[in-house]
Protein backbone atom coordinates (compact mmCIF):
# COMPACT_ATOMS: atom_id res chain seq x y z
CA UNK A 1 0.00 0.00 0.00
CA UNK A 2 3.00 2.47 -0.34
CA UNK A 3 2.52 5.39 -2.42
CA UNK A 4 4.63 8.66 -3.76
CA UNK A 5 5.36 11.04 -1.41
CA UNK A 6 7.33 13.92 -2.60
CA UNK A 7 7.97 17.51 -0.54
CA UNK A 8 10.88 19.58 -0.02
CA UNK A 9 12.85 19.42 2.57
CA UNK A 10 15.50 22.49 4.16
CA UNK A 11 14.83 23.73 0.21
CA UNK A 12 15.66 20.24 -1.34
CA UNK A 13 13.23 17.92 -3.09
CA UNK A 14 12.55 14.49 -1.96
CA UNK A 15 10.29 12.01 -3.55
CA UNK A 16 10.23 8.04 -2.20
CA UNK A 17 7.48 5.71 -1.88
CA UNK A 18 6.65 5.36 1.90
CA UNK A 19 3.33 3.83 3.33
CA UNK A 20 0.79 5.78 4.62
CA UNK A 21 0.79 5.04 8.32
CA UNK A 22 4.53 6.42 8.57
CA UNK A 23 4.92 9.07 10.74
CA UNK A 24 7.14 12.20 9.53
CA UNK A 25 9.34 12.19 12.27
CA UNK A 26 10.28 8.64 11.18
CA UNK A 27 10.39 9.67 7.67
CA UNK A 28 12.71 12.79 8.49
CA UNK A 29 14.75 10.54 10.68
CA UNK A 30 14.61 7.04 8.53
CA UNK A 31 14.40 7.73 5.08
CA UNK A 32 15.59 11.38 4.92
CA UNK A 33 18.57 10.77 7.17
CA UNK A 34 17.74 14.09 8.82
CA UNK A 35 17.80 13.16 12.90
CA UNK A 36 18.23 16.84 14.16
CA UNK A 37 14.32 16.45 15.02
CA UNK A 38 14.23 14.15 17.72
CA UNK A 39 11.65 12.27 19.31
CA UNK A 40 10.79 12.23 23.12
CA UNK A 41 7.46 10.81 23.65
CA UNK A 42 5.40 10.40 20.27
CA UNK A 43 2.80 11.90 22.05
CA UNK A 44 2.97 14.95 20.93
CA UNK A 45 3.29 16.21 24.22
CA UNK A 46 7.05 17.16 24.47
CA UNK A 47 7.88 19.29 21.51
CA UNK A 48 11.26 17.98 20.38
CA UNK A 49 10.18 16.82 16.96
CA UNK A 50 8.87 20.50 16.35
CA UNK A 51 9.59 20.98 12.63
CA UNK A 52 8.08 24.12 10.35
CA UNK A 53 5.62 23.05 7.84
CA UNK A 54 4.95 25.50 5.13
CA UNK A 55 6.50 28.11 7.85
CA UNK A 56 4.64 26.91 10.52
CA UNK A 57 5.71 25.17 13.90
CA UNK A 58 4.09 21.56 13.88
CA UNK A 59 4.99 18.07 15.98
CA UNK A 60 6.20 15.72 13.15
CA UNK A 61 5.44 12.69 15.44
CA UNK A 62 1.42 13.50 15.23
CA UNK A 63 1.26 13.34 11.66
CA UNK A 64 1.63 11.04 8.71
CA UNK A 65 4.47 12.08 6.16
CA UNK A 66 1.50 11.87 3.41
CA UNK A 67 -0.02 14.78 4.40
CA UNK A 68 2.99 16.31 4.17
CA UNK A 69 2.67 16.12 0.38
CA UNK A 70 3.07 19.01 -2.16
CA UNK A 71 4.74 21.13 1.24
CA UNK A 72 7.77 22.79 2.34
CA UNK A 73 9.35 21.37 5.94
CA UNK A 74 12.22 23.21 7.42
CA UNK A 75 14.16 21.15 10.62
CA UNK A 76 16.85 22.57 12.09
CA UNK A 77 19.98 21.16 9.75
CA UNK A 78 18.42 23.69 7.73
CA UNK A 79 18.77 26.57 9.14
CA UNK A 80 22.87 27.43 9.05
CA UNK A 81 23.53 28.77 5.87
CA UNK A 82 27.43 28.60 4.80
CA UNK A 83 28.55 26.80 7.90
CA UNK A 84 27.27 30.10 9.81
CA UNK A 85 24.77 29.21 12.43
CA UNK A 86 21.48 31.35 12.39
CA UNK A 87 20.56 33.84 15.08
CA UNK A 88 18.21 31.74 17.40
CA UNK A 89 21.23 29.37 17.09
CA UNK A 90 23.83 31.89 18.10
CA UNK A 91 21.62 32.60 20.92
CA UNK A 92 20.84 29.81 22.24
CA UNK A 93 24.81 29.12 22.45
CA UNK A 94 25.79 32.40 23.59
CA UNK A 95 23.00 32.20 26.75
CA UNK A 96 23.63 28.63 27.47
CA UNK A 97 20.04 27.79 26.58
CA UNK A 98 20.93 23.88 26.16
CA UNK A 99 22.62 21.22 28.50
CA UNK A 100 21.93 18.04 27.08
CA UNK A 101 20.64 19.63 23.75
CA UNK A 102 17.49 16.90 23.07
CA UNK A 103 15.13 19.36 23.00
CA UNK A 104 16.81 22.21 21.81
CA UNK A 105 16.04 21.72 18.02
CA UNK A 106 12.19 21.66 18.40
CA UNK A 107 12.42 24.40 20.83
CA UNK A 108 14.34 26.54 18.30
CA UNK A 109 11.70 25.95 15.98
CA UNK A 110 8.70 27.02 18.11
CA UNK A 111 10.86 30.19 19.56
CA UNK A 112 10.85 30.53 14.86
CA UNK A 113 7.17 30.60 14.78
CA UNK A 114 7.18 32.60 18.40
CA UNK A 115 9.20 35.48 16.97
CA UNK A 116 7.41 35.56 13.45
CA UNK A 117 4.10 35.54 14.92
CA UNK A 118 5.90 38.43 17.80
CA UNK A 119 8.90 40.26 16.57
CA UNK A 120 9.15 41.83 20.68
CA UNK A 121 7.35 39.33 22.91
CA UNK A 122 7.53 40.08 26.49
CA UNK A 123 8.78 36.88 28.86
CA UNK A 124 5.45 35.34 29.69
CA UNK A 125 4.58 35.99 25.93
CA UNK A 126 7.61 33.66 25.22
CA UNK A 127 6.58 31.43 28.10
CA UNK A 128 3.29 30.78 26.34
CA UNK A 129 4.60 30.71 22.97
CA UNK A 130 7.14 28.05 24.17
CA UNK A 131 4.34 26.40 26.35
CA UNK A 132 4.21 23.01 23.63
CA UNK A 133 7.95 22.26 24.59
CA UNK A 134 9.24 20.27 27.48
CA UNK A 135 13.01 20.88 28.51
CA UNK A 136 14.25 18.64 31.63
CA UNK A 137 17.48 20.67 31.87
CA UNK A 138 17.43 23.74 31.62
CA UNK A 139 14.28 25.13 33.86
CA UNK A 140 13.70 27.62 31.14
CA UNK A 141 15.41 30.45 32.17
CA UNK A 142 18.07 30.57 29.87
CA UNK A 143 16.07 29.54 26.67
CA UNK A 144 13.88 32.53 27.27
CA UNK A 145 16.59 34.62 27.77
CA UNK A 146 17.95 33.27 23.91
CA UNK A 147 14.60 34.46 22.69
CA UNK A 148 14.83 37.84 24.04
CA UNK A 149 18.28 38.36 22.93
CA UNK A 150 17.42 37.28 19.24
CA UNK A 151 13.77 39.69 19.74
CA UNK A 152 16.34 42.65 21.11
CA UNK A 153 18.83 41.94 18.22
CA UNK A 154 16.39 42.63 15.65
CA UNK A 155 14.65 39.15 14.78
CA UNK A 156 15.53 35.79 13.73
CA UNK B 1 -0.32 0.96 13.73
CA UNK B 2 -2.42 -1.02 11.39
CA UNK B 3 -1.86 0.36 7.64
CA UNK B 4 -4.56 2.18 5.81
CA UNK B 5 -5.44 3.80 2.51
CA UNK B 6 -4.48 7.63 2.50
CA UNK B 7 -6.43 10.10 -0.11
CA UNK B 8 -6.95 13.51 -0.46
CA UNK B 9 -10.51 14.97 -1.58
CA UNK B 10 -10.25 17.88 -3.68
CA UNK B 11 -14.01 18.71 -2.78
CA UNK B 12 -16.74 17.68 -0.77
CA UNK B 13 -18.70 15.57 -3.20
CA UNK B 14 -15.57 13.75 -3.57
CA UNK B 15 -14.88 13.35 0.38
CA UNK B 16 -18.34 12.15 1.08
CA UNK B 17 -17.97 9.52 -1.67
CA UNK B 18 -14.56 8.22 -1.00
CA UNK B 19 -15.69 8.06 2.57
CA UNK B 20 -18.60 5.66 1.98
CA UNK B 21 -20.82 4.29 4.14
CA UNK B 22 -19.53 1.26 5.95
CA UNK B 23 -17.92 2.98 8.64
CA UNK B 24 -14.03 1.94 7.62
CA UNK B 25 -12.78 4.86 6.50
CA UNK B 26 -12.85 8.06 8.49
CA UNK B 27 -11.77 11.41 7.37
CA UNK B 28 -8.48 13.55 8.40
CA UNK B 29 -8.09 16.83 9.52
CA UNK B 30 -4.89 17.79 10.96
CA UNK B 31 -4.65 14.43 12.79
CA UNK B 32 -3.49 15.67 15.96
CA UNK B 33 -6.32 13.13 17.68
CA UNK B 34 -6.33 11.02 15.45
CA UNK B 35 -3.09 9.74 14.75
CA UNK B 36 -2.74 10.00 18.59
CA UNK B 37 -5.89 7.07 19.09
CA UNK B 38 -4.78 5.00 15.99
CA UNK B 39 -1.87 4.85 17.47
CA UNK B 40 -3.11 3.23 20.50
CA UNK B 41 -5.14 1.02 18.09
CA UNK B 42 -8.20 2.74 19.70
CA UNK B 43 -9.25 3.86 15.54
CA UNK B 44 -8.44 1.44 13.34
CA UNK B 45 -9.43 2.84 9.97
CA UNK B 46 -8.94 0.94 7.03
CA UNK B 47 -8.89 4.52 5.01
CA UNK B 48 -8.82 8.17 5.70
CA UNK B 49 -10.04 10.68 3.88
CA UNK B 50 -7.90 13.71 4.25
CA UNK B 51 -10.38 17.06 3.81
CA UNK B 52 -7.66 19.53 4.45
CA UNK B 53 -7.45 20.91 0.85
CA UNK B 54 -11.02 22.54 0.69
CA UNK B 55 -13.53 23.95 4.03
CA UNK B 56 -10.59 26.04 4.44
CA UNK B 57 -12.19 29.92 4.51
CA UNK B 58 -13.46 31.92 7.14
CA UNK B 59 -16.10 34.01 5.66
CA UNK B 60 -17.93 36.87 7.31
CA UNK B 61 -21.87 37.11 6.64
CA UNK B 62 -24.04 40.05 5.88
CA UNK B 63 -25.51 39.63 9.00
CA UNK B 64 -22.45 40.29 10.85
CA UNK B 65 -22.28 36.52 11.49
CA UNK B 66 -19.32 34.62 10.34
CA UNK B 67 -18.63 30.89 8.37
CA UNK B 68 -15.59 29.09 9.77
CA UNK B 69 -15.28 26.31 7.64
CA UNK B 70 -14.52 22.74 9.22
CA UNK B 71 -11.30 22.21 8.06
CA UNK B 72 -9.87 26.05 8.42
CA UNK B 73 -6.75 25.73 10.99
CA UNK B 74 -7.64 26.26 14.84
CA UNK B 75 -4.56 29.07 14.76
CA UNK B 76 -5.73 30.97 11.91
CA UNK B 77 -9.38 31.26 13.36
CA UNK B 78 -8.24 32.48 16.61
CA UNK B 79 -5.82 35.05 14.65
CA UNK B 80 -8.68 35.62 12.58
CA UNK B 81 -9.24 40.01 13.03
CA UNK B 82 -13.33 39.95 13.02
CA UNK B 83 -13.21 36.90 15.40
CA UNK B 84 -11.34 38.38 17.88
CA UNK B 85 -13.13 41.69 17.61
CA UNK B 86 -16.96 40.26 17.49
CA UNK B 87 -16.51 36.91 19.34
CA UNK B 88 -13.15 37.85 21.68
CA UNK B 89 -14.75 34.66 23.89
CA UNK B 90 -13.80 32.29 20.77
CA UNK B 91 -10.05 33.50 19.64
CA UNK B 92 -9.29 32.94 23.49
CA UNK B 93 -10.92 29.66 23.81
CA UNK B 94 -8.69 28.58 21.15
CA UNK B 95 -5.67 29.85 22.57
CA UNK B 96 -6.03 27.52 25.79
CA UNK B 97 -5.96 24.27 23.91
CA UNK B 98 -3.24 22.49 23.47
CA UNK B 99 -0.22 23.93 22.34
CA UNK B 100 1.07 26.78 19.13
CA UNK B 101 2.31 23.36 17.05
CA UNK B 102 -0.91 21.55 17.72
CA UNK B 103 -3.30 24.84 16.93
CA UNK B 104 -1.48 25.17 13.53
CA UNK B 105 -2.27 21.32 12.56
CA UNK B 106 -5.82 21.05 14.33
CA UNK B 107 -8.96 21.90 12.41
CA UNK B 108 -12.37 23.23 13.97
CA UNK B 109 -14.04 19.86 12.59
CA UNK B 110 -11.62 17.85 14.28
CA UNK B 111 -11.68 19.74 17.50
CA UNK B 112 -15.45 19.20 17.64
CA UNK B 113 -14.93 15.27 16.81
CA UNK B 114 -12.15 15.13 19.29
CA UNK B 115 -12.24 12.26 21.72
CA UNK B 116 -12.60 12.14 25.30
CA UNK B 117 -9.38 12.37 27.47
CA UNK B 118 -10.26 10.06 29.94
CA UNK B 119 -7.72 7.68 30.78
CA UNK B 120 -9.29 4.24 31.13
CA UNK B 121 -10.53 4.95 27.74
CA UNK B 122 -6.82 5.28 26.20
CA UNK B 123 -5.82 1.98 28.59
CA UNK B 124 -6.67 -0.79 26.51
CA UNK B 125 -6.52 -3.08 30.14
CA UNK B 126 -9.29 -1.00 31.37
CA UNK B 127 -13.08 -1.53 31.08
CA UNK B 128 -14.90 1.18 29.16
CA UNK B 129 -17.93 1.33 28.09
CA UNK B 130 -17.17 3.95 24.97
CA UNK B 131 -14.38 1.89 23.88
CA UNK B 132 -16.11 -1.74 24.31
CA UNK B 133 -19.55 -0.77 24.48
CA UNK B 134 -21.27 -3.06 27.36
CA UNK B 135 -18.15 -3.84 29.11
CA UNK B 136 -18.81 -1.07 32.35
CA UNK B 137 -16.44 1.57 33.20
CA UNK B 138 -13.49 1.78 35.49
CA UNK B 139 -13.94 5.28 35.82
CA UNK B 140 -16.77 5.85 38.10
CA UNK B 141 -14.38 3.92 41.30
CA UNK B 142 -11.00 4.97 39.87
CA UNK B 143 -9.39 8.14 39.23
CA UNK B 144 -11.91 10.25 38.46
CA UNK B 145 -10.41 13.88 38.71
CA UNK B 146 -10.74 15.17 35.48
CA UNK B 147 -14.52 13.63 35.02
CA UNK B 148 -17.82 14.81 34.70
CA UNK B 149 -20.11 16.39 37.65
CA UNK B 150 -23.32 16.99 35.25
CA UNK B 151 -25.33 15.21 32.70
CA UNK B 152 -23.51 11.84 33.10
CA UNK B 153 -24.84 8.47 33.30
CA UNK B 154 -23.85 5.40 35.46
CA UNK B 155 -22.60 4.02 32.31
CA UNK B 156 -19.98 6.55 31.23
CA UNK B 157 -18.70 10.07 33.28
CA UNK B 158 -16.54 11.38 30.70
CA UNK B 159 -16.20 14.64 29.57
CA UNK B 160 -15.38 16.26 26.21
CA UNK B 161 -12.43 17.91 26.16
CA UNK B 162 -12.63 21.18 23.83
CA UNK B 163 -11.97 24.86 24.91
CA UNK B 164 -12.86 26.02 21.26
CA UNK B 165 -16.69 24.31 21.62
CA UNK B 166 -17.59 25.61 25.02
CA UNK B 167 -17.27 29.43 23.40
CA UNK B 168 -18.92 27.70 20.22
CA UNK B 169 -21.89 26.55 22.38
CA UNK B 170 -22.05 30.13 24.45
CA UNK B 171 -22.40 31.60 20.81
CA UNK B 172 -25.39 29.55 19.61
CA UNK B 173 -23.32 28.44 16.94
CA UNK B 174 -24.66 26.11 13.85
CA UNK B 175 -22.67 23.14 12.64
CA UNK B 176 -23.60 22.56 9.02
CA UNK B 177 -23.04 18.98 7.55
CA UNK B 178 -23.21 17.11 4.58
CA UNK B 179 -24.10 13.69 3.41
CA UNK B 180 -25.18 11.45 0.64
CA UNK B 181 -29.22 12.39 1.30
CA UNK B 182 -28.03 16.67 1.55
CA UNK B 183 -26.91 19.01 3.53
CA UNK B 184 -28.22 19.76 6.74
CA UNK B 185 -27.74 22.23 10.54
CA UNK B 186 -27.79 21.21 13.79
CA UNK B 187 -27.71 23.41 16.49
CA UNK B 188 -23.85 23.20 18.30
CA UNK B 189 -26.20 22.82 22.09
CA UNK B 190 -27.25 19.65 19.91
CA UNK B 191 -24.55 18.04 18.27
CA UNK B 192 -22.76 17.07 21.21
CA UNK B 193 -24.78 14.22 23.16
CA UNK B 194 -25.07 13.23 26.84
CA UNK B 195 -23.74 9.75 27.28
CA UNK B 196 -27.01 7.94 28.35
CA UNK B 197 -26.91 3.93 27.92
CA UNK B 198 -24.87 5.10 24.50
CA UNK B 199 -21.45 6.63 25.43
CA UNK B 200 -20.28 5.41 22.04
CA UNK B 201 -22.05 7.61 20.01
CA UNK B 202 -20.97 11.03 21.01
CA UNK B 203 -22.29 13.08 18.38
CA UNK B 204 -25.42 13.63 16.24
CA UNK B 205 -23.24 13.27 13.61
CA UNK B 206 -24.89 10.36 11.35
CA UNK B 207 -22.27 7.60 9.52
CA UNK B 208 -20.99 9.24 6.21
CA UNK B 209 -21.47 12.89 7.01
CA UNK B 210 -18.91 15.58 6.72
CA UNK B 211 -18.90 18.87 8.78
CA UNK B 212 -18.45 21.57 6.14
CA UNK B 213 -18.79 24.80 8.34
CA UNK B 214 -19.46 25.81 11.76
CA UNK B 215 -21.44 28.88 11.42
CA UNK B 216 -22.09 32.12 14.35
CA UNK B 217 -24.93 34.26 14.31
CA UNK B 218 -24.49 38.04 14.71
CA UNK B 219 -24.22 38.80 18.79
CA UNK B 220 -23.06 42.52 19.69
CA UNK B 221 -23.19 41.73 23.04
CA UNK B 222 -20.09 38.99 22.59
CA UNK B 223 -17.59 41.71 21.84
CA UNK B 224 -17.46 41.93 25.81
CA UNK B 225 -17.01 38.00 26.69
CA UNK B 226 -14.37 36.01 28.01
CA UNK B 227 -12.68 32.75 28.19
CA UNK B 228 -11.33 31.35 32.05
CA UNK B 229 -10.08 28.14 32.26
CA UNK B 230 -9.02 26.65 35.35
CA UNK B 231 -6.24 23.87 34.99
CA UNK B 232 -3.61 21.47 37.10
CA UNK B 233 -0.92 23.64 35.42
CA UNK B 234 -0.91 26.91 33.81
CA UNK B 235 -0.32 25.40 30.17
CA UNK B 236 -0.55 22.59 28.10
CA UNK B 237 -3.06 21.31 30.11
CA UNK B 238 -6.92 20.53 29.74
CA UNK B 239 -9.54 21.98 31.76
CA UNK B 240 -10.69 20.84 35.10
CA UNK B 241 -13.27 23.42 34.27
CA UNK B 242 -14.02 26.49 31.83
CA UNK B 243 -16.12 29.13 31.60
CA UNK B 244 -17.52 31.22 28.28
CA UNK B 245 -19.38 33.87 29.17
CA UNK B 246 -21.04 37.12 27.42
CA UNK B 247 -22.25 40.31 29.58
CA UNK B 248 -23.86 43.35 28.54
CA UNK B 249 -25.50 45.14 30.99
CA UNK B 250 -27.44 48.35 30.19
CA UNK B 251 -27.83 50.99 33.45
CA UNK B 252 -26.69 48.33 36.12
CA UNK B 253 -29.21 45.67 34.90
CA UNK B 254 -27.98 42.42 32.78
CA UNK B 255 -29.39 42.67 29.37
CA UNK B 256 -28.16 39.57 27.65
CA UNK B 257 -25.78 37.23 29.37
CA UNK B 258 -24.68 33.63 27.47
CA UNK B 259 -22.87 31.37 29.50
CA UNK B 260 -21.17 28.32 28.93
CA UNK B 261 -18.67 25.75 30.62
CA UNK B 262 -16.03 23.31 29.93
CA UNK B 263 -14.57 20.39 31.39
CA UNK B 264 -17.82 19.49 33.34
CA UNK B 265 -20.12 17.11 31.32
CA UNK B 266 -19.71 15.13 28.51
CA UNK B 267 -20.54 17.54 26.27
CA UNK B 268 -19.85 21.50 25.99
CA UNK B 269 -22.22 22.78 28.46
CA UNK B 270 -24.99 25.26 28.25
CA UNK B 271 -26.56 26.82 31.04
CA UNK B 272 -29.44 28.18 30.32
CA UNK B 273 -31.37 28.35 33.64
CA UNK B 274 -28.20 30.59 34.67
CA UNK B 275 -28.68 33.08 31.79
CA UNK B 276 -32.66 33.05 32.78
CA UNK B 277 -31.81 33.86 35.87
CA UNK B 278 -28.95 36.48 34.85
CA UNK B 279 -31.84 38.23 32.54
CA UNK B 280 -33.02 41.61 34.48
CA UNK B 281 -31.25 41.40 37.76
CA UNK B 282 -28.55 43.73 39.07
CA UNK B 283 -25.49 43.06 37.49
CA UNK B 284 -24.25 42.51 40.64
CA UNK B 285 -22.15 39.58 42.78
CA UNK B 286 -25.42 38.66 44.73
CA UNK B 287 -27.16 37.86 41.18
CA UNK B 288 -23.75 36.34 39.82
CA UNK B 289 -23.55 34.14 43.26
CA UNK B 290 -27.06 33.18 42.34
CA UNK B 291 -26.29 32.27 38.44
CA UNK B 292 -23.68 30.25 39.41
CA UNK B 293 -25.82 28.21 41.94
CA UNK B 294 -28.26 27.31 39.55
CA UNK B 295 -25.64 26.64 36.50
CA UNK B 296 -24.61 23.86 39.24
CA UNK B 297 -27.74 23.17 40.36
CA UNK B 298 -28.02 19.18 40.15
CA UNK B 299 -24.30 18.60 39.90
CA UNK B 300 -23.00 15.64 41.76
CA UNK B 301 -18.97 14.48 41.59
CA UNK B 302 -17.38 11.48 42.51
CA UNK B 303 -14.20 10.59 44.81
CA UNK B 304 -11.94 12.85 43.36
CA UNK B 305 -13.86 15.64 41.47
CA UNK B 306 -16.01 16.88 44.19
CA UNK B 307 -14.01 20.11 44.23
CA UNK B 308 -15.25 20.92 40.72
CA UNK B 309 -18.76 21.63 41.73
CA UNK B 310 -17.44 25.08 43.94
CA UNK B 311 -14.73 26.03 41.62
CA UNK B 312 -16.83 26.15 38.59
CA UNK B 313 -19.48 28.47 41.25
CA UNK B 314 -16.58 30.75 42.18
CA UNK B 315 -15.09 30.52 38.50
CA UNK B 316 -18.53 31.72 37.23
CA UNK B 317 -18.84 34.25 39.35
CA UNK B 318 -15.65 36.10 39.45
CA UNK B 319 -15.80 35.76 36.00
CA UNK B 320 -19.25 37.83 35.32
CA UNK B 321 -17.90 40.24 37.83
CA UNK B 322 -15.17 40.63 35.74
CA UNK B 323 -16.91 41.20 32.76
CA UNK B 324 -19.55 43.37 34.27
CA UNK B 325 -16.61 46.00 35.52
CA UNK B 326 -15.33 45.89 31.87
CA UNK B 327 -18.87 46.73 30.72
CA UNK B 328 -18.91 49.93 33.10
CA UNK B 329 -16.11 51.38 31.79
CA UNK B 330 -17.59 51.63 28.38
C1 LIG C 1 -1.33 17.10 23.72
C2 LIG C 1 -2.58 17.79 23.24
C3 LIG C 1 -3.22 18.70 24.07
C4 LIG C 1 -4.37 19.35 23.64
N1 LIG C 1 -5.01 20.21 24.49
C5 LIG C 1 -6.19 20.75 24.11
C6 LIG C 1 -6.94 21.57 25.02
O1 LIG C 1 -6.53 21.81 26.16
N2 LIG C 1 -8.13 22.07 24.59
C7 LIG C 1 -8.62 21.82 23.34
O2 LIG C 1 -9.69 22.29 23.00
N3 LIG C 1 -7.93 21.07 22.47
C8 LIG C 1 -6.74 20.52 22.83
N4 LIG C 1 -6.04 19.75 21.95
C9 LIG C 1 -6.54 19.64 20.55
C10 LIG C 1 -7.64 18.65 20.41
O3 LIG C 1 -7.56 17.71 21.45
C11 LIG C 1 -7.64 17.89 19.10
O4 LIG C 1 -6.40 17.22 18.95
C12 LIG C 1 -7.86 18.70 17.87
O5 LIG C 1 -8.82 19.69 18.03
C13 LIG C 1 -8.31 17.78 16.74
O6 LIG C 1 -8.31 18.46 15.51
P1 LIG C 1 -7.75 17.73 14.20
O7 LIG C 1 -8.14 18.55 13.03
O8 LIG C 1 -6.30 17.44 14.34
O9 LIG C 1 -8.59 16.39 14.22
P2 LIG C 1 -8.23 14.94 13.67
O10 LIG C 1 -7.32 14.28 14.63
O11 LIG C 1 -7.82 15.01 12.25
O12 LIG C 1 -9.67 14.28 13.74
C14 LIG C 1 -10.37 14.05 14.94
C15 LIG C 1 -11.70 13.38 14.60
O13 LIG C 1 -12.53 14.25 13.88
C16 LIG C 1 -12.98 13.66 12.68
N5 LIG C 1 -13.13 14.74 11.70
C17 LIG C 1 -12.19 15.68 11.39
N6 LIG C 1 -12.70 16.58 10.52
C18 LIG C 1 -13.99 16.19 10.27
C19 LIG C 1 -15.04 16.73 9.47
N7 LIG C 1 -14.88 17.85 8.74
N8 LIG C 1 -16.23 16.08 9.45
C20 LIG C 1 -16.42 14.96 10.20
N9 LIG C 1 -15.46 14.42 10.98
C21 LIG C 1 -14.26 15.03 11.03
C22 LIG C 1 -11.93 12.64 12.34
O14 LIG C 1 -12.46 11.60 11.54
C23 LIG C 1 -11.54 12.15 13.72
O15 LIG C 1 -12.44 11.17 14.16
C24 LIG C 1 -4.89 19.09 22.35
C25 LIG C 1 -4.24 18.18 21.52
C26 LIG C 1 -3.10 17.53 21.94
C27 LIG C 1 -2.45 16.56 21.02
S1 LIG D 1 -15.85 7.53 31.91
FE1 LIG D 1 -16.56 6.94 29.87
S2 LIG D 1 -14.68 7.02 28.67
FE2 LIG D 1 -14.02 6.89 30.81
S3 LIG D 1 -13.86 4.68 31.31
FE3 LIG D 1 -15.94 5.28 31.82
S4 LIG D 1 -17.07 4.76 29.95
FE4 LIG D 1 -14.93 4.89 29.35
S1 LIG E 1 8.10 13.43 20.07
FE1 LIG E 1 6.61 14.68 19.16
S2 LIG E 1 5.86 15.83 20.79
FE2 LIG E 1 7.24 14.47 21.78
S1 LIG F 1 18.58 20.78 27.34
FE1 LIG F 1 18.19 18.77 28.01
S2 LIG F 1 16.05 18.62 27.63
FE2 LIG F 1 16.42 20.70 27.25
Amino acid sequence: MKQTLTLTINGKSYSDEVEPRLLLIHYLREVAGLTGPHIGCETSICGACTVMLDGMAVKSCTMFAVQAEGRSVLTIEGLAQNGKLDPLQEAFWNEHALQCGFCTPGMIMTARQLLADNPSPSEQEIRHGLEGNLCRCTGYQHIVNAVKAVAKAGGA
Amino acid sequence: MRNFAYAKASNSTEAIRLLGHSGAAKFLGGGTNLVDLMRENIEQPESLVDITSLLREIQENADGGVTIGAAARNSAVAAHRTIRERFPVLSQAILFGGSGQVRNMATIGGNLMQRTRCDYFYDAASRCNKRTPGAGCDAIDGFNRMHAILGWSPDCIATHPSDMCVALAALDASVEVEGRDGKRSIRFTEFHRLPGNTPHVETDLRPGELITSVTIPKLDAARRSVYRKVRDRSSYAFALVSVAAVLEVENGVVKTARLALGGVAHKPWRAGPAEEALQGSPANEASFGRAADTALAGAKGFAHNEFKIELAKRLIASTLADLARKDGAR
